[in-house]
């Protein structure tokens, strides 16, 4: 198990597999609230399942209403378990306290390289740490 | 960030969850932010009302928040514009479906003490902020307006980070509240006098220049409360604009130029000419006239009453504004003129807000430039920006 610090954006834990990518994503228009399948045709992860995963992505993008789908999800049992970015941004950030997910931030980006890798993460953002399990 | 020992009470729950969720909203906009603490405010406005843009999820946000008995805002807040006239939507053509989720929306927010006049307007129904204070303002066009003409400090909040600072009575200390970031970036010098729909097009032309700088005006000649409304909303919606600074007019030029002003843009009659041509999508006679973006003043009211008098509308008339204008022109007698040549005068809604593209309207007149940058993308409808004069149709 490899241990590493971040920022707490908002707070509370979670552990689970990770879905991951290099591209930012926009909650409004990008992902269906119903499914947690991500809508956005030029987005690489277009039609994966966000649902009850660890998201990985650099940050957030779009319309401000992007934090009410992101409740929208959490009330439709859709969501993602907890959110970690390079860098966060309002809207993402807003959506996940309105949800009560777990979102860190400011890892460094060789620890990007290494949750791409890995098959399950958990997200402490209670005292800012992100643990991740190779096995 | 720094928190005080009473603000890290309200972080850690103490005085209930709705209080801890939006302290958490607020020292997580600082953190992003960089602020180091938060600061007290004394107004604030909130985005985030019509069913239209916030759906289901927000309905339930809110309702969420409002049984908590301890999610009340503790400084004057006011509600921006709803997807409905609250009162006459079903003589507007509204359906009571979209109505009932509306009216649980703006019932939400009264239980928490936010003031449901639904207006882009609160500077004109007594939300009206002192210069230097501090304040969390979300609809764009106010935030221009209470930072520019007011001399307030707000940046432009979002929807739920405004509710959590009406809530908490703070917000993060960064951006516009840091008097060292209020200077302008750019000078723009007016080449012609203007008047009416000039000042939207030279907002709309400048906010696309300018992206969010901060542009520092000098005009050839005075302009009026309700020019400057059209002005920063235009500034606002083309661009992001927050705060703009004119030549012997608003409180803080002075202080405002800097001191390499050398980048200067020029604005003749031609470029505002071009914006016009640009704004209209098409050059038949609008079915629907909506007047008021932002929500017009009793001064503007009584001009389209003194236009319509005696007259009749061929075409459907809007003109939108708060609850309280409707109030104030009732009794002035301009509704009933208004209403005697055909048109109306709505309240609590706007063309941007509410969902007119389900009416049978195709062509939208606006006096409006931020409305004519809207109404073609929000509602899908063909829009025509020109002087209130040529809009209505008159027999």
């Amino acid at each position: 198990m490899q241990v590493f610090k971040c920022r707490v954006i908002s707070r509370g834990k979670a552990r689970g597999k990770i879905i991951h990518s290099s591209q930012p994503l926009s909650f409004l228009g990008g992902v269906d609230p119903d499914t947690g399948k991500i809508m956005d045709i030029n987005h690489p992860l277009q039609g994966e399942i966000i649902k009850n995963k660890i998201l990985v992505i650099p940050g957030g993008k779009g319309s401000t209403v992007g934090s009410y789908v992101i409740f929208q999800m959490y009330k439709n049992n859709t969501a993602p378990r907890a959110i970690i970015c390079l860098e966060a941004e309002p809207i993402i950030a807003t959506g996940a306290i309105m949800a009560g997910i777990p979102m860190v931030d400011h890892i460094r980006p060789e620890v990007m390289d290494i949750l791409a890798q890995a098959l399950e993460v958990e997200v402490d953002g209670d005292n800012g740490e992100i643990k991740v399990f190779n096995h | 960030m720094y928190l005080t020992g009473e603000e890290e009470k309200m972080y850690q729950g103490e005085y209930g969850e709705t209080i801890k969720k939006s302290m958490e909203i607020l020292v997580a906009l600082g953190d992003i932010y960089q602020a180091e603490r938060l600061v007290n405010i004394t107004s604030a406005q909130v985005s985030g009302v019509s069913y239209k843009t916030i759906g289901d999820a927000g309905l339930e946000y809110l309702e969420d928040l409002a049984r908590d008995t301890q999610a009340r805002t503790r400084v004057a807040s006011t509600l921006n514009p709803a997807g409905v006239d609250l009162e006459k939507w079903e003589e507007l053509g509204f359906s009571p479906e979209f109505t009932t989720q509306q009216h649980r929306i703006v019932e939400a927010y009264g239980k928490m003490d936010v003031m449901t006049t639904c207006t882009c307007t609160p500077y004109l129904i007594g939300n009206v902020p002192l210069k230097g204070s501090h304040i969390a303002w979300s609809e764009s066009s106010a935030v221009a307006y209470a930072n520019s003409i007011l001399g307030a400090m707000s940046n432009r909040e979002g929807g739920p980070g405004a509710l959590a600072a009406a809530i908490c009575g703070k917000t993060a200390c960064y951006g516009y509240h840091l008097p060292e970031n209020r200077k302008s970036d750019l000078v723009v010098e007016l080449e012609c006098e203007i008047q009416g729909t000039d000042y939207g097009a030279l907002g709309y032309l400048v906010g696309q220049t300018v992206k969010e700088g901060k542009p520092y005006f000098k005009l050839k000649n005075r302009p009026l409360n309700d020019n400057l409304k059209g002005l920063g909303a235009a500034l606002a919606s083309s661009g992001a604009v927050a705060l703009y600074h004119i030549e012997g007019i608003t409180p803080e030029y002075k202080d405002a130029l800097p001191e390499e002003a050398d980048d200067t843009l020029f604005v003749d009659r031609n470029n505002l000419e071009e914006v016009k041509e640009k704004l209209s999508t098409t050059s038949l006679k609008p079915d629907l006239v909506c007047l008021g973006c932002p929500h017009a003043s009793l001064e503007e009211i009584r001009k389209v009453a003194e236009i319509l008098k005696g007259k009749k509308l061929k075409n459907d008339l809007w003109l939108c504004t708060s609850i309280n204008m409707k109030t104030a022109a009732d009794r002035m007698g301009y509704t009933k003129i208004i209403e005697q040549s055909g048109g109306r005068l709505v309240f609590d809604t706007c063309m941007v807000v509410a969902p007119i593209e389900e009416l049978d309207y195709e062509v939208i007149g606006v006096d409006s430039a931020k409305a004519a940058n809207y109404v073609p993308s929000m509602c899908g409808l063909e829009v025509v920006f020109d002087e209130i004069e040529n809009l209505l149709d008159l027999d």
